[in-house]
C-alpha cells in the first residue's frame, strides 16, 4: 500500500487549490465549484483514514456519504440562489453581488 | 347677703354691662346708654350701702371689711387676692361712686341723645351737625355721637377697673385694675380715631404711663420677692415693715422699703401726671369731655394718688411724726410741689378750656402728692376726695360751656373754635346754671374760704406743711395755690364774664338737664364735703365738729396721726393767695377781650416749657432713628438679610462652578459624550471590513483561524499539553 501521508497530502492539496478557487474566482459558479472540490477532498481525507485505520468501523463511510450527501444538496440551494440572484441583477459576479455592505 | 359678699360684686355690674353692650345692643342707643347708666347705679346703690355700713362699724381701720380667695398656688403656700373696705376705701368708694354717676349721666346729653343724625357724619369723628327745617327756614343742630353705644361700653370697662382698683386688698388686682384703666385711657382719648391728634394723644398717654408701670411692676416683684405676699394687710404689719425699713437696697443709699416705695412711686407719676411724665395729660383732652372728667380728673388719675397713698406704711416705714422724713419722702415731697407750681406756671398761659383745666389737674394732684411727701396722710386723702368732686365738676362745666359755644356755631355757621376762651365771654347770661355751678367749681379750686370744700383740704395741706417745717414746700405750694387762683378766675372771666366777643357766644344756649343736673349735684358736694373735714382747733367753727374725716381716715393707719396745732400764719397765707389771686384775675382779664392783649401769653409758658420738644429730641426721635435706621436698616435689611443673601449667592455660585466647570465638560464632555464618540469612532473605523464581498470575508476568516490556530498551538506546546 502507499503510505497514509501521500493520500493526506493529495487530500490537502486538493483542499488548498478549492480554497484558491473560492477565494480567488470572481464567478459565483466557480466559486460553488471551488466549494465542491473541498467537500470532496474532504471525502478523499475521511476514505483515507477509514482504510488505513480500523476497516471494521463503518463510521468512515457512513461519514463520506452523509458528506455526499450533504454537498449535493448544499450544490442545489447553492445553484437556486445563484440564479435566482441572475434573475434579478444580470450578473453571477461575486463582486456585483456585494449589497450587505455597510 | 353680707357686706363682704356685696363688695364682691361692686365692681361687677360695669363689666357685664360692657359685655352686653359690645355683644347685642351697641346698635340700640337708648338701651345701651340704659344698660350703662343702670349699672353705674347698681354699683352706685352698693357703694352707698358699702359705705353707710362701714360708717356704722366702730374702729373700722382695726376691723375692715376684707374676704380673700386663694388664686395662685405658689408652692406650699398661695398667693391671696380679695377686697378690702377700711376707712380710706370707704372714702374713695363714696367719690368714685358719684363721679362716675355723674358722668354717665351726663355723657348721654354730651353726645347728642335723641339728636338726629348728622349730615356728614362718620365713625371716628366728632359730630358736625344736622340740618332740620324750623319754621321754614334750615339751620344746623347739633348732632348725634355715630359710635353713641361704643362709648358707654367703653366707660363701663373703665368704671370696673376702677372699681376692682378701689376694693381690692393685694397690689396684684390693684395693678390689674390700673391696667384695664390704662387700656380705656387709650381707647377713650382716641375714641374719634379718626383724628389723627386724637390718635397721636391716645398713644402717647399709653406709652408715657407704660414708663411708670414698668418701674411700678418692678416694685411689685420686689416687694413680693422679699415678703411672699401682696396683700395690703399681710405686708402692713409691724414686723415686716420694721424688716424691709433695716435691709438695706443697695441702690441710692435707701432702704428696701424706701425703694419699693419709690419704685411703686414711679408708678403714680406716671398715671397721675407728675413731673417728669406729665406731658400725655394734656394731649388726652382730645378725648370727649366726659372722658376727661372721669378719666382725667375724677378718677384714673386719682387712682395714682390712691395707690400711693395706699402704700403710705411702706414708703414712711422708719418714720414717725415729728422726725425729719426720709429718702423716699422727700423725693415725693420734692416732685409733687415741683409738679404742683411747674404746672400752674402753664395754666396761666393756656386758651383752650380744657388745657387750663388738665394743667389744673396736674397741679393739684401734685399737692396730693407733696402732701403725702411729707407726711400728712390725711390732708393727701382729703385733698384727693375733694378734688375729684370739684374737679369733674369743672370739667363737666367745661363740657357743657364747649355744648353750648358748639350750639352757637352750628346755629350761625361760623367756623371759631368753641374750645377757645377767647372765643366766649358774657356766657352767664346765656348759660346761668353751667355758670353758677362753674363757679362755685372754681372757687373750690381756687380754695376760696370757708364755703367752698377746696379750702378745707389745702388749707390743711399747707398747715401741715408749716406745722412740720417743711418751709420749701410750703412756699411752693402757697405759689401755686395764688397761681390756681389767678387762672381759675382768668377763665371765669374769659368764659362767662363780660360781654360776648363772638357771634357763636351771642347764640350759646344752656344745655339739657342730663348736662346740668350732674353739675348741681356735684357742686352740692363741693361745697358741702369741705365741712366734714374742720379741724378741731379751728376758731369758732371748730368747736362745732369733731373733724369727722381726721378721725375716720386717720384710723386706717397702724399709728393715727395726731391733729395738728392750729396755727393762723397758713391759714391767713392761704386766705390771702386765694382771694389774693382771685381778685388779680378778675382785675386784669375783665379788660382783656383778645389774645393779643393778653400779656401773660409768654412762649415758654404757652409751649410748656418746651418739654415735648425735649423729650421729642431726648426719647422719641432716637426711638424712632433705633427702630427705623438701626434696626430695619442696619441689622435686619443690612445684616440678617445680608448673610441671607451672601448664603444665597454662594449657594448660588457653587451650583454654577459645579455645573460649569465640573458637570458640563467632566461629566455630559468627557464622560458622555466621550463614550459616544469612542464607539462610534470604533464602528467608522470597523465598518468598513463590512465590503460585502464574500471572498474578502473567507480570506479573512483564514488569516486569523491561521493566526489565532498558530498561537493556540504555540501556547499550548508551551504548556507541553502538545
Amino acid at each position: 500500500m502507499v503510505p497514509l501521508a501521500w493520500y493526506l497530502i493529495l487530500s490537502a492539496a486538493l483542499f488548498s487549490i478549492g480554497l484558491f478557487g473560492v477565494l480567488v474566482r470572481r464567478n459565483a459558479i466557480a466559486i460553488l465549484l471551488g466549494i465542491e472540490l473541498m467537500l470532496n477532498s474532504v471525502n478523499v481525507n475521511l476514505a483515507a483514514f477509514w482504510r488505513y485505520g480500523d476497516v471494521n468501523q463503518m463510521a468512515g463511510q457512513v461519514f463520506a456519504i452523509i458528506v455526499f450527501a450533504v454537498a449535493a444538496a448544499e450544490v442545489a440551494v447553492g445553484l437556486a440562489l445563484v440564479i435566482s440572484v441572475y434573475r434579478n441583477r444580470n450578473t453571477v459576479i461575486a463582486e456585483d453581488i456585494a449589497l450587505m455592505k455597510w | 347677703m353680707t357686706t363682704e359678699l356685696l363688695i364682691w360684686f361692686i365692681p361687677l355690674p360695669p363689666i357685664l354691662a360692657f359685655f352686653l353692650i359690645i355683644l347685642f345692643t351697641h346698635k340700640n342707643k337708648t338701651l345701651s346708654h340704659s344698660l350703662a347708666v343702670g349699672a353705674a347705679f347698681i354699683s352706685w346703690m352698693g357703694s352707698m350701702v358699702v359705705f353707710v355700713s362701714a360708717l356704722g362699724v366702730h374702729e373700722l381701720g382695726a376691723h375692715p371689711f376684707s374676704s380673700s380667695i386663694n388664686w395662685i398656688p405658689t408652692a406650699d403656700t398661695w398667693l391671696k387676692i380679695g377686697v378690702l373696705v377700711d376707712p380710706l376705701t370707704a372714702v374713695t368708694l363714696f367719690f368714685v361712686a358719684w363721679t362716675v354717676l355723674m358722668i354717665f349721666i351726663y355723657s348721654i346729653g354730651y353726645h347728642n341723645y335723641g339728636q338726629p343724625v348728622g349730615d356728614h357724619d362718620v365713625m371716628g369723628l366728632p359730630p358736625h351737625g344736622a340740618t332740620v327745617e324750623e319754621h321754614g327756614h334750615k339751620h344746623m343742630v347739633p348732632s348725634i355721637e355715630p359710635m353713641y353705644s361704643r362709648f358707654f361700653a367703653f366707660i363701663g370697662l373703665f368704671a370696673f377697673g376702677m372699681y376692682t382698683l378701689v376694693v381690692s386688698d393685694n397690689l396684684l388686682t390693684l395693678f390689674v385694675g390700673w391696667e384695664i384703666m390704662g387700656l380705656c385711657s387709650y381707647l377713650l382719648i382716641g375714641f374719634w380715631y379718626a383724628k389723627e391728634s386724637a390718635r397721636d394723644a391716645a398713644v402717647k398717654a399709653f406709652m408715657t404711663t407704660r414708663v411708670g408701670d414698668v418701674f411700678m411692676l418692678l416694685g411689685i416683684v420686689f416687694l413680693y420677692s422679699a415678703t411672699k405676699t401682696l396683700s395690703f394687710r399681710e405686708i402692713f404689719t409691724e414686723e415686716i415693715l420694721h424688716t424691709l425699713a433695716s435691709v438695706p437696697s443697695g441702690i441710692l443709699g435707701l432702704s428696701a422699703a424706701g425703694l419699693i416705695g419709690l419704685l411703686l412711686f414711679i408708678g403714680t407719676v406716671g398715671k397721675s401726671a407728675q413731673f417728669p411724665l406729665h406731658v400725655w395729660l394734656p394731649d388726652a383732652m382730645e378725648g370727649p369731655t366726659p372722658v376727661s372728667a372721669m378719666i382725667h380728673a375724677a378718677t384714673m388719675v386719682s387712682a395714682g394718688v390712691y395707690m400711693i397713698i395706699r402704700i403710705f406704711p411702706l414708703i414712711s416705714a422708719g418714720w414717725v411724726e415729728g422726725l425729719p422724713i426720709n429718702n423716699t419722702m422727700a423725693i415725693i415731697a420734692f416732685i409733687g410741689a415741683f409738679t404742683a407750681l411747674f404746672a400752674a406756671t402753664i395754666a396761666v398761659a393756656q386758651n383752650d378750656i380744657k388745657r387750663v383745666l388738665a394743667y389744673s389737674t396736674i397741679s393739684q394732684l401734685g399737692y396730693m402728692v407733696a402732701a403725702l411727701g411729707i407726711g400728712a396722710y390725711v390732708a393727701a386723702a382729703f385733698h384727693l376726695v375733694t378734688h375729684a368732686f370739684f374737679k369733674a365738676l369743672l370739667f363737666l362745666g367745661s363740657g357743657s360751656v364747649i355744648h353750648g359755644m358748639e350750639h352757637g356755631v352750628l346755629h350761625t355757621g361760623e367756623h371759631v373754635d368753641p374750645q377757645n376762651m377767647f372765643n366766649m365771654g358774657g356766657l352767664r347770661k346765656k348759660m346761668p346754671i353751667t355758670f353758677w355751678t362753674f363757679l362755685i367749681g372754681g372757687f373750690a379750686l381756687s380754695g376760696f374760704p370757708l364755703i367752698t370744700a377746696g379750702f378745707w383740704s389745702k388749707d390743711e395741706i399747707l398747715a401741715d406743711a408749716f406745722g412740720n417745717a417743711h418751709l420749701s414746700v410750703f412756699v411752693t405750694l402757697a405759689t401755686a395755690a395764688f397761681l390756681t387762683a389767678f387762672y381759675t378766675m382768668r377763665q371765669i372771666t374769659l368764659t362767662f364774664l363780660g360781654e360776648p366777643r363772638t357771634k357763636s357766644a351771642q347764640h350759646a344756649q344752656e344745655t339739657k338737664w342730663t348736662m346740668t343736673l350732674p353739675l348741681v349735684i356735684l357742686s352740692v358736694f363741693a361745697v358741702g364735703f369741705g365741712w366734714l373735714g374742720i379741724p378741731e382747733h379751728f376758731p369758732v367753727l371748730g368747736a362745732f365738729s369733731a373733724n369727722w374725716f381726721h378721725e375716720f381716715v386717720g384710723s386706717t393707719l397702724l399709728e393715727p396721726p395726731a391733729a395738728l396745732e392750729f396755727s393762723w400764719t397758713p391759714l391767713l397765707t392761704s386766705i390771702l393767695v386765694a382771694c389774693g389771686g382771685l381778685y388779680l384775675g378778675w382785675l386784669v382779664y375783665r379788660k382783656v377781650t383778645s389774645v393779643e392783649q393778653d400779656k401773660l401769653q409768654i412762649p415758654v409758658l404757652k409751649n410748656k416749657w418746651y418739654f415735648d420738644e425735649i423729650y421729642d429730641f431726648l426719647f422719641v426721635k432716637p426711638s424712632y432713628w433705633l427702630a427705623e435706621t438701626f434696626t430695619y436698616k442696619w441689622i435686619d435689611s443690612g445684616l440678617i438679610d445680608g448673610i441671607l443673601n451672601a448664603i444665597g449667592r454662594t449657594t448660588s455660585a457653587i451650583g454654577h462652578a459645579l455645573r460649569n466647570y465640573i458637570d458640563k465638560p467632566i461629566i455630559n464632555e468627557t464622560i458622555g459624550d466621550g463614550s459616544a464618540n469612542l464607539t462610534q469612532w470604533f464602528g467608522r473605523s470597523l465598518r468598513p471590513i463590512q465590503t460585502g464581498h464574500i471572498q474578502q470575508y473567507m480570506i479573512l476568516t483564514l488569516f486569523v483561524l491561521l493566526l489565532v490556530g498558530g498561537a493556540l498551538f504555540y501556547f499550548f506546546l508551551q504548556l507541553g499539553l502538545l
